[in-house]
């Protein structure tokens, strides 16, 4: 869904910097996050130094550089999620999975972050889970999607 | 009565509350009526919407859930669970820009042209480029993004440039936390929004446009990339003497890249770093060429200022800011949403008589994200326009509307716009680096309750520093939260330092958990649920483990449990 290409490969890019950050995004959907591998065989594409891939990657909030679980929790802590509690949220998702913010559990299952605003912000407090938003958050709904997530519910969508 | 069509309400709110479950529900269950996914009107209070057209009336379904009882309510046309739109909101409400969200399907380009889209740009094409510029100055449109640019003059920036390329970006990275009018516009009417930069492409005579857009919006990409092939298809982007190129690039999660240098360092591909001005990106901008940056609601209005001709798009407004504004309504009120104004109602009305805030239950509007401020209820009936907003120490912004309620803390508000600002400052210059995070640290303190009234002084001190000492917006704007909710709830912050009190019983560390046991039923619930062991088995609290999460509020059938100020608790 980017540019209006379904292109998946890195390497179908014109080879001009002002398509580093595509580059990264493409790699980044196929691995999940941004490794040192990554990061050489980029800047050998591109003819640029590694540093100043390193340099763009740790800028920008999207690329992570550890592997993710295999649900991404975002806990919006945008104005209006903030307004609602939205530190409760992430509260009761890092009780409850015993993990903190950008950390991933130990059966690589869920990684927990916080994000500035997902825009659905009258549905506020909301977290999404590998994209998909869960608005009008209570403790109890938290609990009950987690508990989905674990058991599989939301795989095939 | 026969129904002709059925519209579901899909923008990203819609999604978020269901309204993917409900498309599907009635696609699988209903086989010979048109089923239409289509964007955003705004009431997304009332989400999932299911909008039903028969010959002569259309009605609006609210919270829309997927089963048979409201398939029949839809099929049948029953009088329940209808939306209705609210007199006090109809009457303040005025729909130009959002005339089409949520009425169209946002990929149906024949749709969109049904309604009058594109006649705008055919009628441009037959005017010189110099008159379009013109017709936009006579509109007094300004920049909606929140810095209120009068929009005419800044392309006439562009159209005098001599250069054999010159780009016009569409500024899509909205993000400021609060705000989502952006993105329900390109969601919902991409089409409205690429048009008018058709139009400004050929009145400033640009060769190339890109749309920078926000990387956690992936609808609003979609949508957009749809239109753009269609729009390449019909080759509406071929001009007399050039073809023009459209191309959405995706941020990476920068609040900066709002910035107009950051936007051009990182379409080149760089850190979102931004640059001193000048020279101004009109005169070197995108690989050195000179290049232009409107806001994805300015482009918006363009096609109505064509379409009407520029005098008259500016009899809606006030003197000095013409036509109307979107905001994205959130926080404590009853119905939050999108919203179009003319400017000049006050801020009162919006909050009450649109949003349906309780009179008496709201503190403060903070309006702008974290480089607008906190306006208190006493100021509310100060009218919208750019110059008004400007003289309490807010900005008009790019159109965030957090309604704060008299439970919460402004101290802790300030602090949580410091944090954000602390995150996102790109750290170039010192006194955003440094200064942001000494405000932060020192916010802290008072939220903490271990602050002084040496620790407000440092705050005046600090804020005027760190407004002359950044090169960006974000620097430059990123103390005024702080100076605003020290303007006006001055006591707020004393209440904090003096007597070490959260007066909104928000602040965690100024806070006890008191549980009444005349209320108290004894179910245990909330010792079952305390995640840290808190609570005895005799229902006592300790307050020392505690660690404020609220769970044992929640889980209270009979709220025996509140929050009340650091020991208070036994002497209650």
């Amino acid at each position: 869904m980017i540019g209006g290409g379904n292109m998946k490969n890195f390497k179908t890019l014109e080879k001009d910097q002002s398509n580093l950050i595509k580059a990264l995004q493409l790699k980044q959907k196929k691995e999940g996050y941004i490794s040192n591998e990554a990061i050489s065989e980029i800047a050998d594409y591109f003819s640029i130094p590694a540093i100043d891939v390193e340099g763009v990657v740790s800028f920008y909030t999207q690329f992570k550089r550890t592997k993710p679980g295999k649900y991404k929790i975002s806990v919006c802590d945008g104005t209006a999620c903030h307004i609602k509690g939205s530190s409760q949220v992430l509260n009761w998702v890092s009780d409850e999975l015993d993990i903190e913010e950008e950390e991933t559990d130990d059966d690589g299952l869920f990684s927990l972050e916080t994000v500035a605003c997902l825009g659905c912000c009258s549905l506020a407090p909301v977290m999404s889970v590998n994209g998909k938003v869960h608005g009008n958050l209570t403790r109890d709904s938290v609990l009950k999607i987690l508990k989905e997530y674990r058991e599989g519910a939301y795989d095939d969508k | 009565m026969m129904i002709n069509r059925i519209k579901v309400g899909m923008a990203s709110c819609g999604i978020a509350a269901g309204a993917d479950e409900v498309y599907e529900y009635l696609e699988n269950n209903i086989d010979d009526i048109e089923i239409t996914k289509v964007g955003c009107i705004g009431h997304c209070y009332a989400e999932p919407l299911v909008e039903v057209e028969t010959e002569d009336e259309s009605i609006i379904y609210e919270n829309v859930e997927a089963n048979e009882e409201y398939l029949e309510k839809i099929l049948e046309l029953k009088d329940e669970s209808r939306l209705q739109f609210k007199k006090e909101r109809t009457e303040k409400e005025l729909n130009k820009v959002t005339r089409l969200a949520g009425v169209i399907a946002p990929d149906s380009i024949e749709e969109y042209m049904d309604n009058g889209g594109y006649e705008a740009l055919e009628k441009t094409l037959k005017m010189d480029p110099e008159d379009v510029v013109s017709e936009v100055k006579d509109s007094g449109l300004r920049g909606r993004g929140g810095g209120g640019f009068p929009t005419g003059l800044k392309w006439s920036f562009l159209a005098d440039k001599d250069a054999e390329k010159k780009y016009l970006i569409c500024n899509a990275d909205e993000g400021d936390p609060g705000a989502f009018m952006d993105r329900s516009m390109m969601e919902s009417v991409p089409h409205q929004v690429l048009e008018g930069m058709l139009i400004a492409a050929y009145a400033t005579g640009a060769t190339g446009l890109f749309i920078y857009v926000r990387a956690e919006y992936p609808l609003a990409v979609k949508n957009l990339s749809i239109a753009i092939d269609q729009i390449e298809e019909k080759g509406l982007n071929e001009f007399p003497d050039r073809t023009v190129e459209i191309k959405i690039k995706e941020g990476a999660g920068a609040f900066v890249c709002g910035e107009e240098t950051a936007m051009i360092n990182s379409l080149e591909g760089g850190r979102g770093n931004p640059r001193y001005r000048p020279p101004y990106p009109t005169d070197s901008g995108y690989k050195g060429y000179p290049t232009l940056i409107n806001n994805v609601e300015t482009y918006a209005n363009v096609p109505i200022v064509l379409a009407e001709g520029g005098k008259k798009y500016a009899e809606v407004g006030t003197e000095n800011s013409k036509g109307t504004k979107l905001f994205a309504l959130a926080g404590d009120l009853k119905y939050a949403g999108l919203v179009e104004i003319p400017m000049g109602i006050t801020i009162g009305e919006i909050v009450y008589e649109i949003g349906g805030a309780e009179k008496g239950s709201v503190k403060a509007v903070q309006i702008g994200g974290p480089s607008g401020g906190c306006i208190p209820a006493e100021h509310f009936d100060t009218p919208i326009d750019y110059d008004s907003l400007a003289s309490l120490g807010a900005i008009m912004g790019s159109g965030g509307l957090i309604v704060i309620g008299n439970d919460r803390c402004m101290v802790e508000t300030a602090r949580y716009f410091l944090e954000f600002t602390t995150k996102e400052s790109c750290g170039k210059c010192t006194f955003c680096r440094v200064g942001t995070k000494r405000m932060l640290e020192t916010l802290e303190k008072i939220t903490n309750g271990e602050g002084s009234r040496e620790d407000i002084k440092l705050l005046e001190d600090l804020a005027p520093k760190i407004i002359d000492g950044s090169l960006c917006g974000l620097g430059q704007t990123a103390p005024n939260p702080v100076l605003t909710t020290l303007r006006y709830f001055r006591d707020e912050y004393l209440a904090h330092v003096d007597d070490k009190v959260c007066p909104a019983l928000e602040c965690d560390n100024l806070v006890d958990i008191y549980l009444d046991h005349d209320k108290c039923i004894e179910c245990h619930l909330c010792e079952k649920n305390c995640p840290v062991n808190a609570i005895s088995s005799d229902l006592e609290i300790d307050n020392e483990e505690c660690t404020r999460c609220n769970t044992c509020i929640e889980v209270c059938p009979v709220d025996a449990i509140s929050r009340v100020k650091r020991g208070g608790g036994s002497s209650e």
